[in-house]
C-alpha cells in the first residue's frame, strides 16, 4: 500500500499543526516521522488514520481518496501512544475485538477468530497472557498487545504514536530491535511518531523530519545525519556546535576574524556555522579554524568532552577521542573535519 | 476532492445525540421555563409591582430569603466544623457521620418535613425541652430557620470536603516552620485556601433553602405575613386560580436562583484560576 | 529565652526525649490541642446527631408507636397501595426517559468539542437550581386550564395535569440532570481513545458504544440512576402543585403522607414516610458502595 499525502493544512484555533505537508510513503517501508513536541507529527499521523481532519489538502492510500472514508473503513492499523487498551476486556477479548465487530457477513466463525488471535498472540510472544487484564501488564506488554490488536483486523497500513515513548529506557531498546524485525516479518507499510532521534535512526527505512507543521527533510537515516538539509535539522539530529558566522563572498567570519574555512556557493550575510561534536579535530594552536582554551574535562566512554573557550569569546563542546589527553588550561587548535553552512 | 468528508468528525453521532440533546432539554427544560417568563410578560410593570409590593408577598419573600441566609449562615459555620472533624480528626463513628451528612439530600422533603414538625412540636423529644425554656420552634418563623438548616448543611459539607483533604500538608507545615502559630495558620493559611468553596457552600445551600417546600410546611405554621415562606405563597395563589400573582412571585425567586447559580460559576473559574490544578 | 530552654532540655534530657519532643512539634504543626480537638468532634456529632439522626429516628419511631400490627395495616390501606403503585410508574417512566437523555447528552457533550459546552452543561443543570414548587407551576402554566396548550388539551379531551402524564413531567423535569451530571466528569475524564481505538478497528457507532463505552461507564450509569430514582420517588413540591390530590389516583406517596399528617393519621403518615426513609437510607449504602467503585475505576484508569 503507498500512501500519498498533498499540501495538508490543519489549524486548531490559531496554531498550524500542519502548514502544508508533502509526503510519499512507499509499499511495505517503515517510515520514522521525527520532531520535537508540537511539530505536527502526531496530527498528521491521526489524518492518515482518519482519527482528525484536514482543513485542506489531500490524502490518499494507492491513488484512492482516503479522506472519502471514515477511520472504520480505512482498515489501518493505529497503536495509540498510551495503547487505549480495553480496560474491561481480556487481552484475548482486546486482540479479537476488530474480528468480532465485522459485519455479520464477512465476520469470522469462533474457532477461526480464536485461531487467529491464539497466533498473533504467538506473534508478539504473549499467548501466556491472554486472560489477564490490560492492568495487570507491564508497559511494554501492553504496547504489544496494542500492536496485535492493531494487526488484527489485518490492516492495509499499520500506524504508531510514540510506540515506546511510555517506556523506561531498557525496554524501550529491546521493543526497537523487535518492532523491525516484527515488520520485516509481516511487511506492511508502517509509520511511527516518535521525538527520539536515535529511535528514528535505529528502527526506520527513511525518517520525515517535521517541525513546526512543516517537513524540513526526506531521507535514509544515514542522509538525515550525514548531509543535513537545514539547520534545524542539524541542530535536532546528533549533537552539534552552532556558531553564529558571517558570509562575505566566499570568506567566513567569526565575529570579526575570518575562519580558514573554504566557502563556495553560499548566500552572503548572517549565517550559521553547524559542526558534529566529533568532527572538530584538535591540533596545537595555530593549526585549525579555531583556537581555544580548555576549560574542562570529563571523559565518556571512548571520548573525552571538553568545554572549549574560542577566541572569538563563545565556549563550545567538542567530542575527543581519549588517545591524547586534554587538560583544563591546555590551548588548542581545532579543525572540522565536515562543517555545514546555513543561511539565517 | 471529498468537501463534505473534510468537515468529519471521528467518531459517529454527534449530530444525532446532540439534536436529541436539544430537542429533549427544550421540551422538558426551556419551553416550560419560558412559558414562565412570557406569562410574566402578559403583566403590565404596574401590575408585576402592585403584586410584588403587597405587603403578604413582601412578607414571604423577607421570610425566605432572610431565614435562608441566616440558616446558609449558620450552615457555613458548622458545616465548616463538620468538615474539619471528617478531615482531620480520626473518631469512633466518624465513616458512619461521614455518611450520614448525605441524609437530608436523599430523604425525601415531606418525610423531613413530618419528622421535623414532630420532633420540635410542643410535646416532641426535642420541642418538649425547649418549651420548658420558653422556646417556641414549631409553628414559628423558627421552624422554618431549622428546617433551612437541616436541607442545607450537606452543600456546605460536600463542597469544602474534598477541597480541604486535598489541601497539601505541606503549606501548614511551612507556615508553621515560618513561625506562624496554629491560629495564624489556619486564619491567615488553610481560610484562603478554603474560601472560593466556602462561598460556593454558603451560596448553593441558601438557594436551596430559599426555594424549600416540603421540608418546611409542616413545621412552619405557614401564618400569613410571619412563617408563610414564598413557594407557599406562589401554591396558595395558585390554588385560588390567580396565576398571575403566582407567576410574578415565581419569576422574581427564578431569577434570584439565575443570578446565584452564575455567580458560584464564576466562583468556580475565579478558584481555579487563582489556584490552578497541578 | 528560647534557647534557655532548648539548652535545659538538652542539658536533663536523653536523646530519645528530645527527639520525641521533635516528633511532637512536627504533629503540632498540623493539628490543634486536645481540649480544640474534642469540642470541635463534639459540636459536629452533636449537630449531626439532632439535625441528621434524630429526624431519622423519629420516623421510625413514629410509625412504630402503636405496635408492629398497626404499621404494617397502614400500608395495607388501598390508598397507600394506590400512592405506592403510582410513585413506582412515575418513577419508572422519568427515570427511563432521563436514562436514555442522559446517555445521549453525556456522549454528544463528553465525547466532542464544540462552542458553548459550558453553557449548554449549565442549562442541563437548571432544574437543579428551580424550587420545586416553580418546577410544578411552569406545567400549570403550559397545560392548566388557563395555560398556554390547556384550550387544545381540552378540545382534544387530553388529560395532563392532575393526571399521571403531569406528575410524570413535572418528576421528570427536577430529576433532569441526575444521570447527564453523573456521566459527562466520568466520560469527559475518560477520553476518546479507546472509542477512537474501536473504530479504527472497524466498529460501528453502536458496536463501539455497546461493547466499549457502556461497559466503561456501567458503574456511573447506576450511580446516576440511584440518585434519579430516589429523587424521583422523594419529590414532593414540583408534584403537589401538579397533582390535584384525588385520593387513590393521583397522590404519590409524598403526598399521602401530607394528607395522612394533616388529617392527624400519625401512625399512616409515618409508616409510609418510614418506607421513603428506607429508600434513602438504601440508596445511601447503595451510593457509598458505587463510589468506591468508581474510584476502582480511576485507579485503574491511571496506569
Amino acid at each position: 500500500m503507498t500512501i500519498e499525502v498533498k499540501n495538508l493544512v490543519k489549524k486548531f484555533g490559531s496554531f498550524k499543526a500542519l502548514d502544508g505537508v508533502d509526503l510519499k510513503v512507499d509499499d511495505g517501508e517503515l517510515l520514522a516521522l521525527l520532531g520535537p513536541s508540537g511539530s505536527g507529527k502526531t496530527t498528521l499521523l491521526r489524518i492518515i488514520a482518519g482519527l482528525d481532519w484536514p482543513d485542506s489538502g489531500e490524502v490518499s492510500f494507492n491513488g484512492e481518496d482516503a479522506l472519502a472514508q471514515g477511520a472504520r473503513e480505512r482498515h489501518v492499523g493505529f497503536v495509540f501512544q498510551h495503547y487505549a487498551l480495553f480496560r474491561h476486556m481480556s487481552v484475548f477479548e482486546n486482540v479479537a475485538f476488530g474480528l468480532r465487530v465485522q459485519p455479520r457477513a464477512v465476520r469470522k466463525d469462533e474457532a477461526t477468530i480464536r485461531a487467529r488471535v491464539k497466533e498473533l498472540l504467538d506473534l508478539v510472544q504473549l499467548d501466556w497472557l491472554a486472560d489477564r487484564y490490560p492492568s495487570q501488564l507491564s508497559g511494554g506488554q501492553r504496547q504489544r498487545i496494542a500492536l496485535a490488536r492493531a494487526l488484527a483486523i489485518e490492516p492495509r497500513i499499520l500506524l504508531l504514536d510514540e510506540p515506546f515513548g511510555a517506556l523506561d529506557a531498557k525496554v524501550r531498546k529491546e521493543l526497537r530491535k523487535w518492532l523491525r524485525s516484527l515488520h520485516h516479518e509481516i511487511n506492511v507499510t508502517s509509520i511511527f511518531v516518535t521525538h527520539d532521534q536515535e529511535e528514528a535512526l535505529e528502527v526506520a527505512n527513511r525518517v520525515v523530519v517535521m517541525d513546526k507543521g512543516r517537513i524540513e527533510q526526506i531521507g535514509s537515516p544515514d542522509d538525515v545525519y550525514e548531509t543535513p538539509a537545514t539547520a534545524f535539522v542539524h541542530g535536532f539530529i546528533g549533537e552539534s556546535i552552532e556558531l553564529p558566522v558571517h558570509v562575505e563572498g566566499d570568506v567566513v567570519r567569526l565575529g570579526d576574524r575570518p575562519l580558514a574555512l573554504k566557502a563556495e556557493g553560499l548566500a552572503s550575510g548572517a549565517s550559521k556555522l553547524f559542526v558534529r561534536r566529533h568532527d572538530m579535530l584538535v591540533g596545537p594552536p595555530g593549526s585549525g579554524a579555531f583556537e581555544g582554551a580548555v576549560q574542562h574535562v570529563r571523559n565518556f566512554g571512548p571520548v573525552q568532552r571538553a568545554e572549549v573557550a574560542l577566541s572569538g569569546g563563545q565556549t563550545i563542546e567538542i567530542d575527543a577521542p581519549r588517545d591524547r589527553e586534554l587538560r583544563a588550561g591546555d590551548t588548542v587548535g581545532l579543525a572540522p573535519r565536515r562543517f555545514r553552512i546555513f543561511a539565517g | 476532492m471529498s468537501a463534505i468528508a473534510l468537515r468529519r468528525r471521528t467518531l459517529p453521532g454527534f449530530g444525532l445525540t446532540m439534536g436529541l440533546t436539544l430537542t429533549w432539554l427544550s421540551v422538558i427544560i426551556l419551553i416550560p421555563l419560558a412559558g414562565l417568563f412570557l406569562k410574566s410578560l402578559e403583566l403590565s410593570p404596574e401590575q408585576f409591582w402592585a403584586i410584588l409590593s403587597s405587603r403578604r408577598t413582601l412578607n414571604a419573600l423577607r421570610v425566605s430569603f432572610g431565614l435562608a441566609f441566616a440558616a446558609a449562615c449558620v450552615n457555613l459555620v458548622m458545616g465548616s466544623i463538620i468538615v474539619w472533624a471528617l478531615v482531620r480528626y480520626r473518631f469512633p463513628g466518624r465513616r458512619i457521620f461521614d455518611a450520614i451528612v448525605d441524609v437530608p439530600f436523599a430523604l425525601p422533603t415531606a418525610v423531613a418535613g413530618v419528622a421535623l414538625s414532630s420532633l420540635f412540636a410542643e410535646k416532641g423529644w426535642l420541642g418538649a425541652p425547649l418549651a420548658a425554656l420558653g422556646i417556641k420552634v414549631a409553628f414559628t418563623p423558627v421552624g422554618i430557620f431549622v428546617a433551612m438548616i437541616f436541607i442545607g448543611i450537606p452543600f456546605v459539607v460536600r463542597t469544602v470536603q474534598p477541597v480541604l483533604q486535598d489541601l497539601d500538608p505541606e503549606i501548614e507545615e511551612a507556615a508553621g516552620s515560618l513561625g506562624a502559630s496554629r491560629w495564624q495558620t489556619i486564619v491567615r493559611v488553610i481560610l484562603p485556601s478554603l474560601a472560593p468553596a466556602l462561598l460556593t457552600g454558603l451560596a448553593l445551600a441558601f438557594a436551596r433553602a430559599v426555594g424549600e417546600y416540603g421540608s418546611i410546611i409542616f413545621i412552619a405554621g405557614n401564618l400569613p405575613n410571619v412563617s408563610e415562606i414564598a413557594p407557599l405563597l406562589i401554591v396558595i395563589r395558585l390554588s385560588e386560580f390567580r396565576y398571575a400573582d403566582a407567576t410574578a412571585i415565581a419569576v422574581v425567586m427564578l431569577v434570584v436562583s439565575f443570578v446565584i447559580i452564575f455567580a458560584v460559576n464564576r466562583l468556580q473559574r475565579w478558584a481555579q484560576d487563582r489556584i490552578p490544578m497541578h | 529565652m528560647t534557647m534557655q530552654i532548648a539548652d535545659n532540655v538538652s542539658l536533663s534530657s536523653p536523646d530519645a526525649k528530645s527527639r520525641a519532643h521533635a516528633a511532637a512539634a512536627r504533629n503540632n504543626l498540623r493539628t490543634e490541642p486536645r481540649a480544640v480537638r474534642l469540642v470541635i468532634i463534639t459540636l459536629a456529632i452533636a449537630f449531626l446527631s439532632v439535625f441528621v439522626v434524630l429526624p431519622l429516628v423519629v420516623v421510625f419511631a413514629q410509625a412504630l408507636s402503636k405496635g408492629i400490627l398497626a404499621y404494617f395495616a397502614a400500608l395495607a390501606e388501598p390508598e397507600a397501595l394506590a400512592a405506592i403503585k403510582l410513585t413506582l410508574v412515575v418513577a419508572a417512566i422519568s427515570v427511563s426517559l432521563n436514562l436514555v437523555f442522559g446517555l445521549v447528552a453525556a456522549w454528544a457533550v463528553a465525547k466532542f468539542e464544540f462552542p458553548g459546552k459550558t453553557f449548554l452543561i449549565t442549562l442541563i443543570d437548571l432544574p437543579f437550581s428551580v424550587s420545586p414548587v416553580i418546577s410544578g407551576l411552569v406545567f400549570v402554566l403550559l397545560f392548566g386550564a388557563q395555560g398556554y396548550f390547556g384550550g387544545w388539551l381540552r378540545d382534544h379531551d387530553i388529560q395532563i395535569l392532575f393526571a399521571v402524564p403531569g406528575i410524570a413531567l413535572a418528576t421528570t423535569f427536577v430529576t433532569f440532570p441526575f444521570v447527564a451530571r453523573a456521566l459527562i466528569p466520568l466520560m469527559q475524564e475518560q477520553g476518546t481513545q479507546e472509542e477512537e481505538a474501536a473504530t479504527s478497528l472497524g466498529a460501528s457507532g453502536l458496536q463501539t458504544f455497546f461493547r466499549v463505552t457502556l461497559p466503561n461507564i456501567k458503574w456511573g450509569v447506576l450511580y446516576g440512576v440511584l440518585l434519579c430514582n430516589a429523587r424521583a420517588m422523594g419529590e414532593f413540591g414540583a408534584v403537589s402543585v401538579v397533582s390535584g390530590h384525588i385520593r387513590g389516583e393521583t397522590n404519590t406517596m409524598p403526598l399521602l403522607v401530607e394528607i395522612l399528617y394533616n388529617e392527624y393519621q400519625f401512625v399512616a403518615a409515618f409508616a409510609i414516610a418510614s418506607l421513603l426513609a428506607m429508600l434513602a437510607l438504601i440508596t445511601l449504602i447503595a451510593k457509598t458502595i458505587l463510589e468506591r467503585h468508581l474510584d476502582e475505576g480511576q485507579d485503574v484508569n491511571d496506569h
